[in-house]
């Protein structure tokens, strides 16, 4: 971590409560990153990772507590001005759009003005075109850019959605499990390419793969049935007693 | 899966010229049909001109409509309207007004005295009634079969008004008996031919239009959104003006398709827009090909053609024989004919 630089906080989640008729599946969560920064969020299956997602990027609304990005209260903004003020998110199962080409997915995502009379055209701004070629190289489906992206392999598909996600533009990028589904090889890959975005981006991943999250080498937040448990680093993390008993199946 | 790539390989040579001839036939077709029969086809590319819009918001968009007839029918009844006054001597009202007592023209009958004001409605009124209520339903994320059935509901209620009000709307005989369009007599010589060439000039008109907007970048977020709407909302669009839009422009060429329609039939009535037609426009265009746009106008021509045929021999027959049809291509040929065509089935 840039440990010198003052870190500028970016988004704060406040005591965030999701309540489905009467399941609680956040309960009063509250965390913060900071701009730059890596954070994987673990847990056990129904911890509330995805919904602590959802709610970031509006679709679900929280029925207490206030999501502050930027210093602004999004929790009640529009799904598409959540995306305008930065934010995008990478669905669990891959989110790529099937009958269109790798490049006219990318060009989606590029795009930066997205009224719809705006789209009466063919032609791409040169910068669009420059931020569709970077994400193609960066997750290296350069030689699959005319190809429907529903025929890509599964890791591809994961791969395009992450740098659909990226050529958004957006500084905060939500990765909800970037590698289900992937070997070994495919995993680094990806820690790879989540490292390679460098300081410019902040990212929050979810993930269940610890190998995966130890090659993140990056602070780890663990939730617990919609609450807040544990934070540090993976090895602080791995060797507490209450984490250990929440994965075992003991309610700690 | 049948296999038709042999048959597909045979014609490939002569693709591409196949549009140019077609195009070609299409022209010259007056000067070698019988009258009635330039008729039969200018109505058949009318209701093309229906179906390219259904290529739009059904092929591309996934949004099924099964109210068209609707739109259709605003674009019918406002020519309809039109002809009735302008035939009618000073001072009088059309005689099915009469019969049901009626003494005066009901107000919102009189602007379509005037030609320009009918033309601008024929355009104007199903696009905008397309574009709230298409409105209405998206931005509540009502989509998919929901949509499709408020769809038919929507075309039941507006067939059941024309009917209800018969002493405005000439109830379930509809509109009949016109002698002249702008001034220019439907049975005088010349009248048919010059009619067709304009309903060919729309049809291709649109179809060129729908072409450029189906490769712009509205055509493939359109599709976009068919495939994934959670995802292109969550990148940052709000996919309902998009729909509205398609859904519009859909609604404005069922309008004046059902407008030239009424000028070649010579009737518009609540049996011609209803529930059952709205569906067989669909039929029409899931036989062509609802992602090829002439697919959608080939389908729409073979189709009634092939109603044409059947209907006047064994009238009870062909309700059961497109329902056949139907149900052949969506197992067998979901891409229609212009599947076939492009040598891929599925």
């Amino acid at each position: 971590m840039s440990g010198s630089a003052v870190s500028e906080l970016l988004l704060s989640v406040d005591g965030v409560t999701v309540d489905y008729s009467g399941f609680k599946a956040l309960d009063g969560f509250s965390m913060t990153l900071n701009r730059g920064e890596t954070r994987v969020v673990i847990g056990p299956n129904g911890a509330g990772k995805s919904t602590l997602c959802d709610t970031i990027i509006g679709r679900v609304r929280p029925s207490e507590g206030r999501i502050v990005f930027k210093g602004e209260d999004i929790q009640n903004l529009p799904e598409q001005a959540i995306v305008g003020r930065g934010i995008c998110r990478k669905f669990q199962a891959p989110g790529v759009l099937p009958t269109l080409s790798v490049r006219d997915n990318l060009a989606l995502a590029a795009r930066r003005d997205r009224r719809w009379w705006k789209s009466l055209g063919t032609g791409i701004p040169v910068e669009e075109r420059a931020a569709v070629e970077e994400a193609l190289e960066a997750v290296a489906l350069t030689h699959r850019a005319d190809v429907e992206a529903g025929t890509l392999a599964h890791g591809e598909k994961q791969w395009l959605e992450i740098a659909m996600v990226m050529a958004t533009g957006a500084e905060l990028l939500l990765l909800d499990e970037p590698t289900a589904g992937m070997g070994p090889a495919e995993t680094s890959r990806t820690a790879q390419l989540i490292l390679g975005l460098g300081d410019s981006r902040t990212v929050l991943v979810i993930d269940h793969d610890m190998s995966f999250v130890e090659q993140l080498a990056a602070p780890v937040t663990v939730m617990h049935q919609g609450k807040f448990l544990k934070q540090g680093s993976v090895a602080e993390v791995r060797a507490d007693p209450q984490v250990a008993a929440v994965y075992l199946g003991h309610t700690a | 899966m049948p296999d038709f790539s042999a048959l597909t390989a045979r014609f490939a040579p002569v693709k591409p010229l196949l549009p140019w001839l077609l195009l070609a036939l299409a022209l010259v077709a007056p000067f070698a049909l019988s009258s009635y029969d330039l008729n039969l086809l200018a109505r058949f590319m009318a209701m093309g001109i229906l179906a390219l819009g259904l290529v739009l918001i059904w092929g591309h968009g996934g949004i099924l409509s099964l109210g068209q007839g609707v739109f259709f029918g605003l674009g019918g009844y406002a020519i309809a309207i039109h002809m009735k006054l302008a035939d009618l001597p000073d001072g009088e009202i059309p005689d099915f007004m009469v019969w049901s007592g009626r003494e005066s023209l009901p107000l919102w009958w009189e602007p379509f005295t005037s030609p320009l004001f009918t033309l601008a409605a024929i355009i104007v009124i199903p696009t905008l009634a397309g574009a709230l209520f298409s409105w209405a339903v998206f931005h509540r994320r009502v989509g998919g079969t929901y949509f499709a059935l408020i769809t038919q509901a929507l075309s039941l209620a507006f067939a059941t008004l024309i009917i209800s009000r018969q002493d405005v709307t000439g109830g379930f005989n509809g509109l009949t008996d016109f002698y002249s369009i702008f001034g220019v007599g439907l049975a005088s010589p010349g009248t048919g031919s010059m009619l067709y060439w304009i309903t060919l000039a729309v049809l291709c008109v649109a179809f060129i239009a729908l072409r450029w907007l189906l490769a712009s970048r509205f055509g493939i977020l359109l599709r976009a959104s068919r495939d994934g709407e959670n995802r292109v909302r969550f990148l940052g669009y709000n996919p309902t003006p998009f729909k509205v839009a398609a859904f519009a422009i859909a609604a404005m060429l069922a309008g004046v398709g059902g407008a030239l329609f009424t000028l070649h039939a010579g009737v518009v009535s609540p049996a011609l827009i209803g529930v059952v037609p709205s569906i067989e426009m669909v039929v029409w265009v899931a036989i062509g090909g609802r992602y090829s746009l002439a697919g959608a106008i080939v389908g729409a021509l073979l189709v009634n053609l092939a109603r044409d045929a059947v209907s006047s021999a064994f009238p009870e027959l062909w309700l059961y024989l497109m329902g056949a049809l139907f149900i052949f291509v969506v197992t067998l040929l979901p891409r229609g004919l212009a599947g076939l065509a492009k040598g891929k089935a599925a």
